[in-house]
């Protein structure tokens, strides 16, 4: 048989081999770099979250402003309508903003100190001894040691699905958890890749950011809601009673209403953006924990393996909501799992698409 | 008094600040250190266990493979000079035999199905492995703590302080010999 194709050349060891420069990853990124320059994203990210409470904030108070500022009570018991004045809604925007800071300040305040073991109950999740199952204690022992950082207490998830995750204040108060799916279906070294995985996120303060920012976003998403019914039921009751009753009234000044109406534009995206904002720092830190497991195993193999055999599978977890699904290793929630692709993301996942998560890793110069 | 006061309150302030800054860098420096410290008992920890869980794993392969006396010797040997190994360059040379040493009888016990099926051996292997891995986890986790040291006691300002204060460089866990690069997984 006479060869038709000519013997490829073997390819020089001595070459770097010429890799497709992903996005927003350069070559030869080293850990610190990486670790250094999401910290720098997050704390970005975080700074974002606290101007959009604050603004939106401003606008709510310059909405309330404008509503109950456009009428004045005069001598008699009447109401005249001064119209809409440009101090009134500056005050109003003011005013909110400062509230706005200081609601930030003290939800911060609060989800810096609460507990996280919340999830923990929701599924079910059982500590083990080292008796129970040396193997997977062992290999978060390791890893601890690798890390620094005290070890974590070590649960398990009764549940067919595969998926794990970290949750703890800080290293300290570490906890890393798996389901008994997920356990029976890895090898040591894949098992080390997914726990490595979920003690970076306990290394890096995860955690602590993640509950930071859904306290945030959650403020948002209730005050407008409250705001919304607020300004319904005040449009149903109180703005038109007031109206009747005065007696000719001054002109709206111009800039007033374009505040007025810009708030009212930001106040129903504000919470939108919120849950984008959230959502991208989650797809972040997912991305840093990958980094930080490499690191800390030297052997990126063992949790790309992982996030393969988590790839292929399809079934979804029980008790998990829409607020806890970040802190899996692969999210979670049905939606995703059956009808949702791997290989894509959009602006409200929690997490970026696996095949991506994949490249990265290989990416990495161990 | 009221307008010599004033000065007189600021330099207050700022020698209280600079006192307690230089304070904060005297105990950071102490904490790094200790923390360096440590760190060097911690690997001396998992040392100790693995020269204990050896004994226990040789009785088990006698069960079962005693003509390969000459392997079971070789562990046997390495353990105790490993044991009995002193200073830092001496230790790191034993452990390192150690290491291979083991590495041959588990190479083996591949030959020995009946061997592989004990659970008390898989339970010793599990836990060597694991030992391996903590004492390979352990050097650098010391490494980094002793970088991170080192680093204080050379860039400014902390440098001052330490200088003040005789701080003393200390050495990174090095790789002695050719048979200790191995990747800090071992797969036996």
């Amino acid at each position: 048989m006479a060869k038709s194709e000519p013997i490829a050349e073997p390819s020089n060891p001595a070459v770097h081999e010429e890799r497709e420069p992903l996005k927003g990853f350069p070559d030869n990124l080293t850990y610190t770099d990486l670790i250094a320059r999401n910290k720098r994203n997050s704390a970005l990210i975080v700074l974002i979250m606290f101007l959009l409470i604050t603004f939106f904030g401003a606008s709510i108070g310059a909405i309330l402003a404008a509503w109950g500022g456009s009428s004045q009570q005069t001598g008699d018991g009447g109401y005249e309508s001064t119209g809409l004045q440009l101090g009134t809604v500056v005050m109003g925007l003011i005013a909110g903003g400062v509230i706005g800071v200081f609601v930030a300040i003290l939800a911060t305040l609060w989800s810096w100190f609460s507990g996280s073991n919340a999830i923990l109950r929701m599924t079910g999740a059982k500590q083990i001894q080292k008796s129970d199952d040396p193997q997977l204690f062992n290999v978060v022992e390791e890893l601890s040691i690798a890390a620094g950082i005290p070890m974590p207490g070590v649960y398990l998830i009764s549940d067919p699905g595969m998926n794990a995750f970290a949750t703890g204040r800080d290293p300290a108060h570490g906890v890393v958890a798996i389901t008994t799916g997920l356990r029976s279906n890895l090898n040591r070294d894949e098992l080390a890749g997914v726990m490595a995985h979920e003690i970076s996120h306990i290394r890096h303060y995860d955690i602590r950011l993640g509950m930071l920012m859904a306290t945030l976003a959650g403020i948002i998403i209730f005050a407008a809601d409250a705001g919304t019914r607020m300004a319904f039921y005040g449009a149903l009751f109180g703005g038109g009673g007031r109206g009747n009753r005065n007696s000719g009234g001054g002109g709206a000044n111009p800039l007033a209403i374009l505040i007025v109406v810009l708030a009212v534009i930001f106040a129903i995206l504000a919470p939108i953006c919120a849950v984008m904002v959230r959502f991208a720092m989650s797809r972040q830190r997912e991305y840093l924990a990958d980094a930080g497991a490499v690191e800390l195993t030297r052997y990126p193999q063992g949790l790309v393996g992982a996030l393969k055999k988590l790839g292929a599978q399809r079934q979804p977890l029980r008790h998990v909501g829409q607020s806890t699904a970040p802190l899996f290793i692969v999210n979670p929630l049905k939606k995703a799992v059956r009808g949702g692709r791997h290989d894509v993301s959009t602006a409200f996942s929690t997490h970026p698409p696996l095949t991506d998560r994949i490249a990265r890793i290989q990416a990495l110069e161990p | 008094m009221g307008p010599i006061l004033i000065p007189i309150i600021i330099i207050v302030v700022v020698v209280l600040f600079i006192a307690v800054w230089f304070f904060g860098m005297y105990n950071g420096l102490v904490r790094a250190r200790i923390g360096s410290e440590t760190a060097w008992s911690d690997i001396d920890v998992q040392l100790k266990r693995r020269h204990d869980l050896i004994p226990n794993l040789v009785e088990t392969v006698k069960g079962y493979a005693a003509h390969e006396k000459d392997t079971l010797e070789n562990v046997i040997k390495a353990r105790n000079s490993a044991v009995s190994a002193d200073g830092v360059g001496a230790t790191g040379q034993a452990e390192g035999m150690l290491s291979s040493a083991l590495g041959k009888l588990f190479a083996l016990s591949e030959s020995y199905p009946d061997l592989k099926a004990n659970q008390n051996f898989l339970q010793l292997q599990e836990e060597l492995t694991s030992t391996e891995n903590k004492i390979g986890f352990s050097r650098t986790n010391y490494n980094r703590m002793t970088a991170n040291y080192n680093e204080k006691l050379q860039t400014v300002p902390t440098n001052i302080v330490a200088g003040m204060f005789n701080f003393e460089n200390r050495d990174l866990f090095e790789v002695e010999s050719a048979e200790e690069r191995e990747p800090t997984q071992v797969k036996f």
